[in-house]
C-alpha cells in the first residue's frame, strides 16, 4: 500500500509518501458503461459524474458549438422530466449539478448527500435516452449560449485572440475550432442537429460513470447495475479517429491589435505530443520541461532570467497540458514591462530557450519540482472532486485508470536527458505559432498625446 | 419503472439528509491567541489561515494601495532569504502559502505536510514577521501592480465595480479600489511599505483557523512561533460607511459587444434577527441555481444572459444585496426592465410556500457540502470567527433557517427588497435605455 520514496537530501521529508492512497475500483457493465469509484469516507457525500466520450473535436464541419449548446439542452427535460426540472430535483434533495464541454468530452455532475445517489443516477440515465427537444425550447438556449460567448470570449482580447492561435496552430485537426462554436455557426443550430449528436453520441458505451466520495465499490456496482445496466449501447460507434495533422512547415505569426488590451504580450505555442496510454514518459518529460521553464517567478528559468536577472519581463509563463487524445500544444508566454518592445520580448524569450538546450537542467530544481509531484498525492486526497475530475479528464483522452495510478512514478523516473530530448523534439519553429498582442498604434498614440 | 423511481424521488426531497457534526476545538495559547481547529488526522498535512482585520482599507491617507503591495511582497523575500530563496526553501518543503489583501483583511493560507510542520513555520513567520521590502523586489511588484491597474482600466467587469463602488460609497475606502491608482501606486516608498505592514498585521485584529494533521498542543506552539514577534495594536480601523446609492442608471460608455449590468440596494446586517429570513428569500430570489426567480425570467425564459444572480454582502462596515448580470448591448433595456419587474414583483408578493419549502431544502442538504476537505474547513471557521458566530453555529445553523416561516419570508421581502433603491451601472453600449429614473 505505501511505498517508499527518498530523495538524496537530507531532509527525512517524504520518506513515505503513499503512491496511490486513493482507493480506486473500476468495472465495465455488459452494455459497455466504465465505472470508476473512488472512496473517501471523511464525510458522507458524494460526486456522481457521467462523463461522455465526445466533445467539440467530434463535431461535423459547421456545426461547431453543437456538442456544447447539447450539453445545455441536457436539462431541458425528458418523457417524464419537465424543463429545468432536472436541477430543481437535485437542489430540493440539497445538492448542487452543472456540466462541462471541452474538445474531448462532456461531462455532467451533482454533488450531493451520498444516500442520494440511487436517484442521481436514475435521473440521468433517464436523460441519456429518453431527451425531449423541441425548436421552442432550443431557441433560448441558443441565445444563452451566444451570451456565454459574448461574456467569456467576445469581452475578452485574450480569450478572442486564443481561438485564433489555435485555429492557426491545427492545419487540419478539430481541436482548431473553439469549444463554445464560431458565432455563425453557433446562430444557426437547431434541435434537429442536437438530437442527431444526442442519438449518435450519448450511449452506455461511450460514456464513463465516476462515483467519488462515502461510497463502496459494492453498492456503485449494485447501483449501476439497477440505473444504466438496462441502457442499449450504439453497437455501430466507431473510434474517435480523428483527422490527423499534416507535417507543419511554415512557422505562422499572429499581430491582434484590440484597444481592450492594456498590457501587450507575446505568447508562442509548439505542436506537442499528448499523453499516450502506457506511453506517458515524453509527456512527464514535457511537464518537467514546462514547469523547469515556467513554475514561478523566483524558481523558473524563464522568471529568473526575465523577471529577476534582467528585467524584460512583467510576468512570463510555461505551460503543457498534456491529457488530451490528439496532440496538444506547449506554450510560453512573456508580458514585457513598460519600455520594451513586443519584438525584444520575444527575442529575449528565445534567447533564454537558446540557453537552456546549452545550460540544460539544473537538478536541484528538478529534485524539487519532483517533491512537490509527491506530495501532491498527500494534498490531492483532500478534494474527491479533484480527483474525480483528473479521472475523467484521462480516461475521456485515452487513457486508462492504470496510466493515471502510474504517472507519479513516471513523473520520478524522469532524467535531465529525457527532458533535454523532449525540448529539442518540441521546440521546432515550422511546429510554432507566435502572436503579439497590443492595443492598435492609433490608439496608443492618442493616449500618449 | 417510471412510477417506482418517481415515487422515490419524492420520497428522497422529503427526508433531511444525515451527517456528521463538524467537531471545533478551541485553541488558547500560551501568547494569548485563540484559533479554531479541526482536527482530521487521515491525511498528513495541515491547512493554516491566519486573517488580520482591516485589509487595504486602513491604507494612511495618501497611501492607498500600500497594503495590497506590501501583502504581495510578503513572498518576495524576508530574514536572511532573498525571493529566490524563499521560494526555493518553500518548494523544498512542498508547501505552499498564500498572502492577499482585500476590503477587509489581509489573509494568510498555508498548507504543508503534517511532517514538515516546524520548518514550514520557520519560513512561514520569516514572511509575515520580517519582510524585506527590497529596493528591487518593491519596484518588481509595483510593475506588476500598475499593469494589473492598467488592464482593469479596460476590462467592462472591474469597470463596473469600481464605478459602482465610488457611487455606493463615496469617499470612504470601500468607495475606491485597494490596488490603489497609477499615482498613488508609484509613490509608495519602502516606508510606506513597512509601515502597512505594520498597520494591517498586528496582533489586535487576529484570526486563526486550522485544520488536518495536527494537535491542538501543536498548533498552539505554531501559532505563538508564528505571531507573537508581530506589533500589538494596528492602524486604525475605518467607520461605518453609509450607502449613497440613489437608485439611477450609471452608464459607463465602452466599447464592447454586451453590457455588464451591476445592481444593488441596501442589504441586512449578520446579526438582524431577520437575517436568516432575508437569506432565505434572496435565495429563492436571486440565488445562483437554476430555478432562481431571475435566473429563471432573465435567463431561461427569456436567454438574454448566461448567468444572473444577487448576494447578500457583508461587509464589515456596510451590507449591499449585490447582483450582476451581461446581455448583448441591443438587450440591455429588456434586460434591466426584466429585473425592476420582478424585484418589485417579489418585494409586493414574496415567495409561494413551494419556493420556501424548495428553498430551505436545498439550503439545509446543501449546507453539509461546504464542509469536504482540509482548505475548506480552515477557511470556514476561521470565516465564522471575524464574523462573530459562536462555535457551535454550524450544529445550529440549519435549525435558523428551517425555523424561516412564510409569513417571515414575506414580511422580509417587502421589507428588505427596495425597488426605488436597486441602482444599476452599466458598462457598453447598451441601448434603449430610458435614463430619466
Amino acid at each position: 500500500m505505501f511505498r517508499s520514496v527518498l530523495f538524496g537530501t537530507g531532509l527525512a521529508l517524504m520518506a513515505m509518501v503513499p503512491a496511490h492512497a486513493e482507493a480506486v475500483t473500476e468495472f465495465t457493465l455488459e452494455n459497455g458503461l466504465d465505472v470508476v469509484v473512488i472512496e473517501d469516507h471523511r464525510s458522507p457525500a458524494v460526486v456522481h459524474m457521467l462523463w461522455y466520450k465526445v466533445g467539440a473535436a467530434d463535431e461535423m464541419p459547421g456545426k461547431s458549438g453543437i456538442a456544447h449548446l447539447l450539453e445545455h439542452l441536457m436539462f431541458k427535460g425528458t418523457e417524464i422530466r419537465s424543463p429545468g426540472e432536472f436541477s430543481q430535483i437535485v437542489e430540493a434533495n440539497g445538492g448542487n449539478d452543472n456540466a462541462f464541454t471541452s474538445w474531448d468530452y462532456t461531462g455532467y455532475f451533482q454533488r450531493i448527500a451520498a444516500d442520494r445517489l440511487p436517484l442521481m443516477m436514475e435521473m440521468e440515465a433517464d436523460r441519456m435516452t429518453n431527451l425531449q427537444l423541441t425548436d421552442e425550447l432550443t431557441a433560448p438556449e441558443v441565445s444563452v449560449v451566444l451570451e456565454e460567448r459574448n461574456q467569456r470570449t467576445d469581452s475578452n482580447p485574450d480569450a478572442l485572440f486564443r481561438e485564433q492561435a489555435s485555429a492557426a496552430q491545427y492545419l487540419n485537426h478539430p481541436y482548431g475550432r473553439p469549444v463554445i462554436g464560431w458565432r455563425h455557426e453557433v446562430e444557426a443550430l437547431t434541435a434537429e442537429d442536437a438530437l442527431a449528436f444526442y442519438r449518435r453520441f450519448y450511449v452506455p458505451n461511450n460514456a464513463i460513470l465516476i462515483v467519488a466520495g462515502d461510497v463502496t465499490p459494492d453498492e456503485v456496482r449494485s447501483l449501476a447495475e439497477t440505473y444504466y445496466g438496462g441502457l442499449v449501447p450504439n453497437p455501430d460507434l466507431a473510434e474517435r479517429d480523428r483527422v490527423i495533422e499534416p507535417p507543419q512547415i511554415a512557422a505562422r505569426r499572429l499581430v491582434f491589435e484590440d484597444p481592450r488590451i492594456a498590457q501587450p504580450y507575446v505568447v508562442r505555442s509548439y505542436l506537442a505530443p499528448e499523453r499516450n496510454s502506457g506511453d506517458q514518459e515524453q509527456a512527464a518529460a514535457l511537464s518537467l520541461l514546462g514547469n523547469l521553464l515556467g513554475d514561478g517567478p523566483a524558481t523558473s528559468v524563464l522568471g529568473r532570467k526575465l523577471q529577476f536577472d534582467t528585467e524584460v519581463a512583467l510576468y512570463t509563463a510555461a505551460y503543457y497540458a498534456g491529457t488530451s487524445l490528439d496532440a496538444t500544444t506547449f506554450n510560453l508566454t512573456v508580458v514585457p514591462v513598460d519600455g520594451v518592445s513586443l519584438a525584444d520580448a520575444e527575442a529575449a524569450l528565445d534567447d533564454v530557450l537558446r540557453q537552456f538546450m546549452i545550460e540544460g537542467v539544473d537538478e536541484d530544481h528538478l529534485a524539487r519540482l519532483k517533491r512537490q509531484y509527491a506530495a501532491d498525492a498527500i494534498y490531492s486526497m483532500d478534494d474527491a472532486q479533484g480527483l474525480a475530475r483528473r479521472y475523467g479528464d484521462a480516461l475521456t483522452s485515452g487513457l486508462t485508470v492504470a496510466d493515471v495510478q502510474a504517472w507519479p512514478e513516471v513523473i520520478q523516473a524522469v532524467t535531465p536527458e529525457q527532458i533535454m530530448a523532449a525540448a529539442e523534439m518540441v521546440f521546432q519553429d515550422r511546429n510554432s505559432v507566435t502572436g503579439w498582442l497590443r492595443a492598435p498604434i492609433a490608439a496608443e498614440t492618442e493616449v500618449t498625446q | 419503472m417510471t412510477r417506482f423511481l418517481t415515487t422515490l424521488a419524492f420520497l428522497a426531497a422529503t427526508t433531511a439528509p444525515a451527517f456528521a457534526d463538524v467537531d471545533i476545538q478551541e485553541v488558547e495559547t500560551p501568547a494569548g491567541f485563540t484559533a479554531w481547529l479541526v482536527e482530521e488526522p487521515s491525511i498528513p498535512f495541515v491547512s493554516l489561515e491566519i486573517w488580520f482585520r482591516g485589509g487595504t482599507s486602513v491604507d494612511a491617507p495618501g497611501k492607498r494601495g500600500a497594503v495590497n503591495l506590501m501583502t504581495a511582497l510578503l513572498e518576495e523575500g524576508s530574514g536572511d532569504l532573498d525571493a529566490r530563496g524563499f521560494a526555493e526553501a518553500r518548494d523544498d518543503l512542498a508547501a505552499s502559502f498564500g498572502f492577499r489583501a482585500s476590503d477587509d483583511t489581509v489573509t494568510v493560507s498555508a498548507r504543508f505536510l503534517s511532517e514538515t510542520t516546524d520548518d514550514a513555520v520557520a519560513l512561514l513567520k520569516q514572511a509575515i514577521t520580517a519582510p524585506s521590502m527590497d529596493p528591487v523586489a518593491v519596484e518588481r511588484v509595483r510593475a506588476q501592480v500598475l499593469a494589473g491597474l492598467r488592464s482593469d482600466a479596460e476590462d467592462p467587469g472591474a469597470i463596473a465595480s469600481q464605478t459602482f463602488a465610488k457611487l455606493a460609497f463615496g469617499d470612504h475606502p470601500y468607495g475606491s479600489d485597494g490596488d490603489g491608482t497609477l499615482d498613488s501606486v508609484a509613490a509608495l516608498t519602502r516606508e510606506d511599505l513597512l509601515a502597512a505592514h505594520a498597520g494591517a498585521m498586528a496582533q489586535d485584529r487576529i484570526y486563526i483557523g486550522a485544520a488536518g494533521d495536527i494537535s491542538p498542543e501543536k498548533l498552539a506552539e505554531v501559532i505563538d512561533t508564528l505571531l507573537a514577534d508581530l506589533p500589538e495594536t494596528g492602524a486604525p480601523l475605518p467607520g461605518p460607511a453609509p450607502l449613497l446609492l440613489t437608485g439611477d442608471v450609471d452608464v459607463v460608455p465602452f466599447e464592447t459587444p454586451q453590457s455588464v449590468i451591476q445592481f444593488a440596494q441596501p442589504g441586512m446586517a449578520r446579526d438582524d434577527p431577520d437575517f436568516f429570513a432575508a437569506y432565505v428569500v434572496n435565495q429563492i430570489f436571486s440565488g445562483g441555481g437554476f430555478g432562481a426567480r431571475l435566473m429563471t425570467e432573465v435567463r431561461e425564459k427569456r436567454g438574454l444572459t448566461y448567468g444572473i444572480y444577487a448576494y447578500l454582502a457583508q461587509k464589515d462596515q456596510s451590507e449591499l444585496l449585490v447582483g450582476q448580470a451581461s446581455t448583448a448591448n441591443e438587450r440591455a433595456a429588456e434586460t434591466v426592465a426584466v429585473i425592476r419587474e420582478e424585484w418589485a414583483k417579489m418585494q409586493a408578493d414574496g415567495p409561494t410556500q413551494a419556493e420556501l419549502d424548495q428553498a430551505k431544502t436545498y439550503l439545509t442538504g446543501a449546507y453539509p457540502l461546504r464542509f469536504d476537505g482540509n482548505d475548506s474547513l480552515a477557511r470556514i471557521v476561521v470565516g465564522m470567527q471575524i464574523d462573530g458566530l459562536s462555535i457551535d453555529y454550524i450544529a445550529t445553523r440549519n435549525d435558523k433557517v428551517e425555523a424561516v416561516t412564510l409569513e417571515d419570508a414575506r414580511r422580509v421581502a417587502g421589507e428588505l427588497l427596495d425597488p426605488d433603491a436597486l441602482s444599476f451601472v452599466i458598462v457598453g453600449q447598451p441601448e434603449g435605455l430610458d435614463l430619466g429614473n
